[in-house]
């Protein structure tokens, strides 16, 4: 009797696991058909981010420094008032292309200054930027929670290109026939702007570019809105890894190695095996 | 199987499984060039990982300090910090560069004048850092009230080394003076290291 | 080892010599992975995998132990010190992390292919059961690590897996709870909870490496098993490790790196979550939470458990889960085929190629949105996992006919010509 029970027990535990299941399984198709899951109001209107080309794109990309420049400038210009890049520091700003005298005026002229704690008196005050503090954390008293923006472009599925859309997608009304369904996920709250990027439809920062012109480049580019929007995006695929180029470089030098490398070692391991069948 | 029937040439010789091996000896080259290329990559490899462990950006990046010297008075030092180390910053009175211009050089362990140990024009601004050459411990003589030692200057406790107003060592097992860092005057009053 | 044919060490100068007497390193080895260690002849690359385990263990802790010189582990400095200091800062520190991140979804890879092998070939079976349980302990060993590991840059999935896993033990009836908080130190994750799993997380791959050098000493007894499941007959049968199979792995090593290479250089966040680069929030859960793409497949079968039944659903999906890995170390009782290869057993094949689909699709729905269409696949495919090792294997290896086996592993190599002739040349020879 033991040694039957013994030599079954597999099966019974492995039948018991699949009952469990079958069980389950029987729940979700009767859950599904009692309730066929509906289509939510994020579903049918969220789009998908556009198409946005960089030069950083791609497994050889490089960064436009001109165009990192004038992404700086909209980020000083626009978007510092609210968002923080607290894992960049001025001294970084070299690798932009400016000037060890340009970085030090940069980060003196910075809005924002640097607390520091006076240990005599023990109170805050604050200081000047130095090219080797990181750029100041922004307080911000308005709704919504504007996040840092160092690495939004990984944060986020498709960085860059959810960045671009983003910032131009404000105007992009739904189709009507498809927003008639949800009237409620149609009624923005007031202090929310409808933007059909955002995961909830709904976000709380204004649009923050709006006119053309709105940041002057230094380069004669025309800063029209998409331009702006375009390279902001690309400073930001910039702050979130600025040794992205570098690591490409590498990286063609280490697979041409590599593939040498490989080449050879698989060249050894003919002439070993040579007249030995396997 | 038809190499088989061919019989064994003389550059080759029978494997293990019966089958014709090429001559060992002609199959060293490849082996070699591979087995080399792979050693070089291999100490390739480990340049990043030493080099990870040379200080960070963020470290050089803090590689400047800025001292204002307005409230030291004659006679008095203060201590800042340099490169995370003691900086002794020293305004010396008449006395103590007289008694540091006194000593002839040549008796000296490690022969230096006053000069050559501070800036053009402010001769009384003795700047060093506050690391005993011996062993790297902070001489006493910076603070207020501390022993400044049998020469005027430092005082090293841990091991008894002492330095005369010019932060020159006089005594004890320090071989070198107190090392004087890099700085420039951008005001009479603003000194700037590194 | 126990093939008298093995060649034996002899130490080519005095120094070699006078080592050898005193202490016999070399010679161990020269036996272990050189010439004195007789293996199979016939080994496809499949058999390259052992070897790629090892090298990915020797990435992980070398680059492991130079990123932990940089890495603050506090709920506060920890994200800031992976991705600002480490990836901006330090020399080279954006490749050793992104090497280190890499380096664990390749050695999953190369470790699932490995089972895999293991599983086609049947080299779990006798004599090579310890191989097999100690390869397990090693892949336990290994997930705890990776877990404990990915916690450590303290991003948004960092934390909410570590309060989901640790969840898993509050399905615990009575202590539940108590352990939880236990594992946490806490009653979230926090610097407690971070400070142990990095002191675990520099810890347990010592421990790896420990249980492999057992796991390789236990493979030795028998010697390696091979493409046909075969036992060794005879000299004919066997090469040298060295310089046949060194020279064998060197190319296998080569294709390695390639291909991780790419993943470090050139899309070193293709296998990550962005979620995991917005700074922990414990106010917050992610729309979407998964586990890394090595977990998936048994994360899909803990959400496969929806029903109550005597027990409640939570407790089944975590035995459930624990139970798929556990099963494991006793599937060299559960198939009793004396045929190893599933090359000579027609059901088993089929069998093993079905389950390798059902653990793809089993990752598949782990890694998605749980939305119904991709429990019901789960509840499916989990099913049939169970099945697979504890109803459909024992069952098969009773009923099944193998095909002919080949003599000898050289009659396999050569075709049946091959190996009678083999046997006149041995005898002229």
């Amino acid at each position: 009797m033991t040694s039957i029970f013994l030599r079954s027990i597999k099966f019974l535990i492995g039948l018991g696991f699949v009952f469990v299941l079958l069980l389950a399984l029987l729940s979700s198709i009767t859950g599904l058909i009692k309730e066929p899951p509906k289509q939510t109001a994020e579903q049918a209107l969220h789009k998908h981010p556009k198409e946005l080309h960089l030069a950083s794109n791609g497994p050889l990309g490089k960064f436009d420094i001109g165009q990192l420049q004038r992404g700086f400038k909209v980020y000083k210009e626009v978007c510092a008032t609210c968002h923080s890049l607290n894992l960049i520091a001025f001294r970084n700003l070299a690798d932009l292309g400016y000037s060890e005298a340009q970085v030090k005026k940069i980060a003196k002229e910075w809005a924002i200054k640097q607390p520091v704690f006076d240990e005599k008196a023990g109170s805050w005050g604050e200081r000047d930027n130095l090219p080797s503090d990181r750029f100041p954390k922004v307080y911000y008293a308005g709704t919504g929670n504007p996040p840092d923006l160092s690495l939004i472009t990984k944060a986020r599925h498709d960085g860059a290109a959810y960045v671009y859309s983003l910032l131009t997608g404000y105007g992009e009304k739904p189709d009507p026939a498809v927003a008639a369904k949800f009237p409620e996920a149609m009624k923005t709250p007031d202090g929310m702007h409808f933007n059909p990027y955002f995961a909830n439809l709904n976000i709380a920062m204004p649009p923050p570019l709006t006119s053309e012109g709105q940041v002057q480049f230094d380069d004669g580019t025309r800063p029209t809105v998409d331009q702006m929007a375009k390279d902001v995006s690309a400073f930001l695929v910039w702050t979130a890894e600025p040794t992205l180029q570098k690591r490409h470089e590498a990286g063609l030098a280490v697979l041409i190695f590599l593939l040498i490398a490989t080449g050879l070692a698989y060249g050894a391991y003919l002439t070993v095996w040579r007249g030995m069948k396997h | 199987m038809a190499t088989f029937e061919e019989g064994v040439s003389p550059g080759q010789t029978v494997g293990p499984g019966g089958e014709l091996l090429e001559n060992p000896r002609r199959r060293d080259y490849l082996t070699y060039a591979a087995a080399s290329v792979a050693a070089v990559g291999a100490g390739v490899v480990v340049l990043p990982l030493v080099n990870s462990m040379n200080p960070s950006a963020d470290v050089l990046a803090l590689s400047t300090t800025e001292v204002n010297l307005d409230a030291i008075e004659p006679g008095q030092a203060i201590k800042a910090s340099f490169r995370k180390q003691p900086l002794f910053v020293r305004n010396l009175t008449p006395a103590e560069i007289a008694q540091a211009d006194a000593v002839p050089v040549s008796s000296l362990r490690d022969p230096q004048t006053l000069e050559q140990r501070t800036a053009e024009g402010h001769k009384n601004w003795l700047i060093t850092l506050g690391v005993c050459t011996h062993l790297g411990c902070v001489p006493l003589g910076a603070g207020e009230g501390e022993s400044k030692g049998p020469f005027g200057g430092y005082f090293c406790p841990c091991h008894g080394s002492a330095y005369d107003t010019a932060g020159r060592i006089r005594q004890g097992p320090a071989p070198k003076n107190l090392e004087v860092p890099k700085y420039n005057f951008t005001s009479d009053t603003v000194v700037v290291v590194g | 080892m126990s093939f008298p044919w093995a060649r034996h060490y002899e130490p080519k100068n005095p120094v070699m010599k006078w080592v050898d007497d005193r202490l016999p390193l070399p010679r161990f080895v020269y036996n272990a992975i050189g010439a004195g260690y007789p293996v199979p002849r016939n080994l496809n690359y499949f058999w390259n995998f052992g070897i790629l385990a090892g090298l990915s263990l020797v990435i992980q802790i070398v680059t492991g132990i130079v990123l932990a010189m940089h890495f603050h582990s506090s709920a506060a400095g920890a994200f800031e010190s992976v991705n600002g200091t480490i990836m901006r800062d330090v020399n080279a520190g954006w490749f050793l992390r992104f090497a280190h991140a890499n380096g664990a979804s390749m050695f999953f890879i190369v470790v699932y292919i490995h089972i895999f092998r293991g599983l086609h070939y049947g080299s779990y079976k006798a004599p090579r059961e310890m191989v097999w349980l100690l390869g397990v302990v090693i892949f336990l060993l290994m997930m705890a690590t990776a877990f404990m590991g990915y916690v450590l840059p303290w991003g948004q999935m960092s934390f909410w897996g570590a309060q989901v896993i640790t969840g898993f033990f509050s399905a615990i009836p009575v202590v539940g709870d108590w352990v939880r908080v236990w594992l946490l130190g806490g009653y979230a994750p926090d610097d407690a909870t971070l400070n142990r799993f990095f002191s675990l997380h520099y810890l347990l791959p010592f421990v790896i490496a420990g249980v492999i050098i057992l796991h390789i000493w236990a493979l030795h007894i028998p010697g390696s098993n091979n493409p046909t499941g075969v036992e060794v007959k005879g000299e004919q049968d066997t090469v040298p490790f060295h310089p046949y199979y060194t020279a064998k792995d060197g190319f296998g090593v080569g294709i390695f790196l390639i291909l991780f290479s790419t993943l470090i250089f050139f899309y070193p966040d293709y296998l990550g979550h962005p979620d995991n680069y917005i700074p922990a929030n414990p106010l917050s859960t992610p729309a979407h939470i998964v586990p890394e793409w090595y977990f998936w497949p048994f994360y899909a079968i803990l959400r496969a458990f929806t029903a109550d039944f005597i027990l409640d659903a939570k407790l089944w999906g975590v035995l459930a889960m624990f139970g798929s890995i556990l099963l494991l170390f006793f599937l060299p009782w559960l198939d009793r085929s004396p045929v190893r290869s599933a090359h000579y057993r027609p059901m088993y094949r089929v069998a093993f190629w079905v389950l390798v689909a059902d653990v793809l699709i089993l990752g598949w729905c782990g890694g998605s949105p749980a939305e119904p269409f991709y429990v019901i696949t789960s509840q499916i495919a989990a099913a049939y996992y169970f099945a697979h090792f504890l109803i459909i294997v024992p069952i098969i290896s009773r009923i099944e006919t193998p095909r002919p086996l080949p003599n000898s592993i050289t009659e396999a190599v050569l075709g049946d010509e091959g190996g009678s002739r083999i046997t006149a040349t041995a005898a002229t020879a």
